[in-house]
């Protein structure tokens, strides 16, 4: 699914004395397939945006063109609309609501009025994807589960609808660094796996750094820049008058370059860092 | 949607109306809405008209926000209207079916609706130009002499305080799992009654989930602060009276006075 967002705007409270701008002419063109990190402070519109995507809010000016439809036209079906475009909520854990986990992972296939079948091996897939064991948890209530399994089975939910685009707005905040890491590596898997478009939202740099193939920053409603990581990474004084930081391992990087050490400093992860300075290391000894 | 919803809303601005004493606006509401049902005539409802519409000129609350919440009680206002229209005898002007409109009929309905409108009018006036906090201690303070037989003022000044804060929170809430669950593919919308109140389950359960824990949380909050109801608690803003206070309780009891004169004599 190719997305183009042209031009978006959204009032919170239109016309009241807590209207807020949320987001102000917002442009983005997504190529099929792509894996995008969007990233912003908080209250930055990131999660505004993201409804939009799937019709949940409807924009006050501007389109979103999915596919070729734009999907802000009044004439459009919204439910196929959300069967193509998942959205995985903050803290999806909130929403969780029947007696089993299988009930509740069935939720979004049974209203997209599939076969009985086909919903079974869905949620068995999706349970199964997100590292979760069908046949232990399967007839357990969901509020039984810890708050790092809920949220798997939120996420699960969604990913049983098979959407073209998968959004997750923050899928990770209040998790541990373990629980963190897995989650984070699945939604890369899925990824390889079915070549879907992926929007991960996230305030942390360092967890979308490897795995995204372009980054979008947001700024109290507008964009603030897009490219590839080591694009975005090479301009740390701007990221940082926004009040985000940049990997640990990045800022490292460019000490040792403002040292006068000659290595690369589009670097965000450990391994390819180590690499760097042993081949500096090297080079010197030689 | 939901957030069309401004009963019990707060509308902060900077005039003379917010600034006035919690106390001194509730009892000016009360007696507001005594004169109202005391009202026999249109004439009189010119007068109370001519206040409420001078206080909410004063009160710097834009016109169109409070014509905003009548918009849900429309169909009540609606249903009074036809009740009155159609139940009651007198020269008849105009037959529907078997429903007759009589003369007194519209006379009654146009005078029971404009009560209705001016009543939801004041009250929700109230709420928009004093904050919950204010209102709560205003409570508080006019229920105080009751305390000797037993009323317990400060508790329950205290809930309404934290049932008031909880509203907006619970309307946020309820709107953020509604569209969670509407990107899940539910359907608030259609369907025949027995549908939409199934539809409702996955939106309820999570509500009452998040409704109990945060009650939990709350209370958890106030006893880690070691709060144990109002005995010896002092207050950082104590109320007290002021000009405009007398002015404007003086005002209200002018237009009850009018009001009176007008059905007595
Ligand atoms: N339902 C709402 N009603 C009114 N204002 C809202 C609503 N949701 C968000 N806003 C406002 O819109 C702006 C953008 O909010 P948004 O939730 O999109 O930010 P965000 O980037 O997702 O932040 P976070 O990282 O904290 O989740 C904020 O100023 C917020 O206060
Ligand atoms: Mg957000």
């Amino acid at each position: 699914m190719s997305i183009r967002i042209e031009n978006l705007k959204h009032v919170y409270n239109k016309n009241t004395p807590f209207e807020t701008i949320a987001l102000d002419d917002v442009t983005i063109a997504i190529e099929k397939g792509e894996f995008i990190g969007l990233i912003g402070h908080t209250g930055s519109g990131k999660s505004t945006l993201v409804q939009h995507l799937n019709g949940i809010l409807k924009p006050m000016s501007g389109k979103i063109i999915i596919n070729g439809l734009d999907i802000t036209d009044k004439k459009v079906k919204l439910r196929e609309v959300r069967q193509k475009v998942g959205l995985v909520f903050q803290y999806p854990e909130h929403q969780l609501f029947e007696e089993t986990v299988y009930k509740d992972v069935a939720f979004g296939p049974i209203n997209l009025g599939l076969s009985e079948e086909e919903i079974d091996q869905r949620v068995k897939e999706a349970i199964e994807w997100v590292g979760l064991n069908f046949d232990e948890v399967k007839d357990k209530s969901p509020f039984e589960l810890s708050g790092g399994q809920k949220r798997r089975v939120a996420i699960a939910g969604v990913v049983a609808m098979k959407p073209d685009v998968l959004i997750l707005d923050e899928p990770t905040a209040g998790l541990d660094p373990k629980a963190r890491d897995d989650i984070l590596e699945q939604i890369k898997n899925l990824h390889d796996r079915y070549k879907m478009n992926i929007i991960l939202v996230s305030h942390s740099m360092e967890d979308i750094a490897r795995l995204v193939d372009r980054i979008v920053v947001m700024h109290k409603g507008k964009i603030a820049l897009i490219g590839k990581p080591n694009e975005v990474f090479e301009k740390a004084e701007f990221l940082e008058s926004l009040g985000l930081g940049i990997p640990q391992i990045t800022t490292l990087m460019n000490r040792l370059k403002n040292l006068g050490i000659p290595v690369r400093n589009d670097i965000f992860t450990i391994e390819e860092a180590k690499k760097e300075i042993l081949h500096w290391m090297g080079r010197k000894k030689c | 949607m939901l957030r069309d919803i401004t009963i019990g809303q707060y509308y902060p601005a900077d005039s003379c109306i917010h600034k006035m004493d919690p106390r001194v606006k509730i009892l000016a509401t009360f007696v507001y809405i005594t004169a109202l049902f005391i009202v026999k005539h249109f004439v009189a409802y010119t007068y109370i008209i001519a206040f409420i519409a001078g206080t909410i000129l004063l009160s710097k609350v834009p016109l169109g926000y409070i014509v905003r919440g009548l918009k849900p009680l429309f169909l009540i206002i609606l249903f009074t209207f036809a009740i009155n229209m159609f139940m009651t005898k007198g020269e008849i002007l105009y037959q529907i079916g078997p429903l007759d409109i009589t003369k007194e009929g519209l006379y009654q309905a146009v005078f029971m609706a404009t009560r209705l409108v001016l009543l939801i009018i004041g009250t929700s006036l109230l709420t928009l130009a004093t904050s919950p906090i204010q209102l709560t201690d205003g409570i508080e303070k006019l229920l105080n002499p009751f305390k000797k037989i037993g009323v317990p003022a400060h508790e329950l000044a205290m809930m309404m305080t934290i049932a008031l804060r909880f509203i907006p929170t619970l309307l946020e809430e309820t709107d953020k799992i509604m569209k969670a669950q509407m990107a899940r593919g539910a359907d608030f919308e259609s369907g025949n009654i027995i549908n939409r109140a199934k539809s409702l389950v996955p939106l309820l359960v999570p509500l009452f989930i998040s409704a109990f824990r945060r009650a939990d949380e709350l209370a958890m909050a106030m006893e880690a602060r070691c709060y144990r109801g109002g005995e010896n608690r002092t207050r950082m803003k104590e109320l007290s009276l002021h000009a405009r206070d007398y002015i404007g309780g003086f005002i209200t009891m002018l237009i009850l006075l009018a009001v009176l004169i007008n059905r007595f004599f």
